[in-house]
């Protein structure tokens, strides 16, 4: 079990305050991911429900039990940390066994415990060596061992693939999920990274300056954002967001069109422009129009094959049912 | 460093400095192994002869020896474990965040600032004075009667003198140690569920483990060589006689220049063998 239940929580550090009043349920078996712009508070907010921090005002219930006075060990959840965290002191087993160890468990039991770990994370060979002769992915894992075996009511991750190469970062990304799929705890992870919210979440949590902007799962955040600043945020390349005169045709302050959503043309379109710098990934190619008229440069995703070169003149269509509308105060309309 | 040029050149330039240094080692230590092998008495005609091993034999064969040997390693020993213990708990203090945090720092580090004459005889006229020294007032304030301590309790008394001149010196090296440590360390440890005992004990102890080597190897070698705590205190008496003020004895009370230099080198050997015995502790914590 492991429902995770913030209510009006705050924290403030002295005049400044970081998180402003707070509500959220994170339901048994979720996996819950923080997502927001650095300075917004996520970390913060999970070290209030670790318990490294204390909460201002507010309760947060786990299992339905106020936990704001209890101390982090005895909340019964499990944190990896960014930098790992792990005592290089002490051998890879050593790491792991400690939360036992702590606990007062048999010697049996900890090795008992620790081989299965070891097992489901690949580290059985490395048992004997110590945190600074493993390479960064390895470490990765003994800390989320060092978590596993308190078998917790729910994990806690703080940004734990940002010290990671982008190659295994996918890597422990899969492996992360289906860790979360194989064992069905509630899981809240905090990352910048809108890629990682999007491939592992079951429900996003959208962070600015110490509120929530919108909770759900990836595809209503995709599909429907709540306000231009989810808009920006959620997706990747960014969302095209337009003002003025083409706004104003589809009675909007804002609108915004994904990359994705706009066709590209050497002939025809809606809109014409040049093309400026164009990326080409292989699978897609983004062409970064210009001169459109329509404000900013337009972002323009087309298959891998098609080719313009820069300077080109391109025509440009969206796709009228993927427009979304902002009104003044930058709130999706409709 | 990479061309030939400036590799030579750097070690032309180095050069002045080396010699100097080695000169400065060499001269004295090749003075003092001549010394040792002469019966050399300054005051009764200087040079008598060549003696060989003479002056080596009697400075072991001396009834002083091994007493002198048995309070050095007294006063090292306790003056380490009161400054590496003391040292610890000052260190974990002065991390906390306070008010003052930058003075009080300076003030902690302030007796290592004191000359060793000086203190030694702050300590002896202020505070050890059996009739006006601080401490026989605060003695009879309980009602008690006060310490002699330069006799009394003599060996104690260097002891305390010793440790705190040295006393800074372990703290400042241990706080920069425990600065060093990362604090998800101790979060993910009292995640864990140690309390804070055991976060001292498995995660602060072991990280403070090559400073404390350090601090014990630094202080080793110069606490072998504590002189002037002794000359203006118990000017060796009362079971205070170290293997150094033994050699100052030797050389300039009895004006046996050829014995004391013989106890001179063994002095060099055994604060070398102490250093080595440490170095290599020190290289094993360093594999780390």
């Amino acid at each position: 079990m492991g429902q995770i239940v913030l209510e009006q929580v705050t924290k403030s550090f002295g005049d400044v305050t970081v998180i402003t009043p707070l509500d959220l349920t994170i339901d048994d078996g979720e996996f819950c991911v923080f997502v927001g712009p650095s300075g917004c508070g996520k970390s913060t907010l999970l070290r209030l429900i670790a318990g490294l921090e204390d909460v201002t005002s507010g309760e947060i219930r786990i299992d339905g039990q106020g936990v704001s006075t209890i101390p982090p060990a005895k909340r019964g959840l499990a944190m990896v940390f960014q930098s790992y965290a792990l005592y290089p002191h002490m051998t890879v087993r050593k790491n792991i066994a400690f939360p036992l160890r702590m606990a007062g468990l048999d010697r049996a039991e900890q090795n008992r415990r620790v081989e299965k770990a070891a097992e489901v994370l690949n580290l059985t060979d490395y048992l004997d060596r110590r945190p600074g002769q493993l390479s960064g992915g390895q470490r990765q894992r003994v800390a989320i061992g060092r978590a596993i075996v308190r078998e917790p009511a729910a994990f806690l991750f703080d940004e734990p693939l940002s010290n990671l190469d982008a190659a295994l970062r996918v890597g422990m990304r899969l492996e992360i999920s289906e860790l979360h799929n194989r064992l069905g705890t509630t899981m809240i992870y905090v990352t910048h990274d809108q890629v990682e919210a999007m491939t592992m979440a079951d429900k996003i949590v959208v962070l600015r300056a110490g509120h929530i902007e919108q909770v759900g799962s990836p595809l209503e955040l995709y599909r429907a954002p709540r306000n231009l600043f989810v808009a920006g945020f959620i997706g990747s390349p960014k969302m095209n967001l337009i003002e003025g005169a083409e706004a104003t045709k589809h009675d909007a302050m804002t609108i915004g069109i994904r990359p994705e959503h706009i066709s590209i043309s050497a002939d025809e379109g809606r809109w014409s422009g040049v093309v400026g710098v164009s990326e080409h990934l292989g699978s897609d190619t983004f062409f970064h129009v210009q001169d459109t008229g329509l404000g900013d440069t337009v972002t323009v995703r087309a298959e891998g094959d098609v080719s313009f070169k820069h300077g080109d003149r391109v025509y440009l269509t969206p796709r009228d049912d993927m427009i979304h509308r902002f009104d003044a105060k930058g709130l999706r309309i409709g | 460093m990479s061309t030939k040029a400036s590799r030579s050149a750097a070690r032309l330039m180095l050069a002045p400095a080396v010699i100097l240094l080695l000169g400065w080692m060499l001269v004295p230590l090749t003075m003092t192994l001549i010394f040792s092998f002469q019966r050399y008495l300054p005051l009764r005609g200087g040079f008598q002869g060549w003696v060989g091993f003479e002056n080596y034999v009697r400075f072991v064969g001396s009834s002083a020896f091994w007493p002198a040997v048995q309070s050095t390693v007294i006063i090292v020993g306790g003056v380490l474990l009161i400054t590496v213990v003391l040292g610890i708990l000052l260190a974990i203090l002065l991390d906390q965040p306070m008010w003052g945090q930058g003075m009080v720092r300076i003030l902690v580090i302030a007796p290592f600032f004191v000359m060793p004459t000086v203190s030694g005889l702050v300590w002896k006229n202020m505070f050890m004075d059996p009739n006006n020294g601080l401490l026989s007032h605060l003695w009879r304030f309980f009602g008690a009667d006060p310490v002699i301590w330069l006799s009394d309790a003599s060996m104690l008394s260097i002891i305390l003198i010793v440790s705190w001149q040295w006393l800074p010196f372990a703290t400042l090296i241990l706080l920069t140690a425990i600065q060093s440590l990362d604090s998800e360390q101790l979060e993910a440890a009292e995640m864990d569920g140690a309390p804070a005992l055991s976060r001292f004990r498995h995660i602060i102890l072991p990280h403070l483990s090559r400073a404390i080597t350090i601090v014990i190897l630094i202080q080793t070698i110069f606490l072998l060589a504590i002189f002037a705590e002794i000359f203006v205190t118990t000017q060796g008496s009362f079971g205070t006689r170290t293997l150094t003020y033994l050699i100052f004895q030797r050389v300039l009370e009895s004006q046996n220049v050829g014995l004391g230099s013989a106890g001179g080198i063994y002095a060099v050997i055994l604060a070398n063998i102490f250093a080595l015995f440490l170095m290599r502790i020190v290289g094993k914590n360093l594999d780390r």
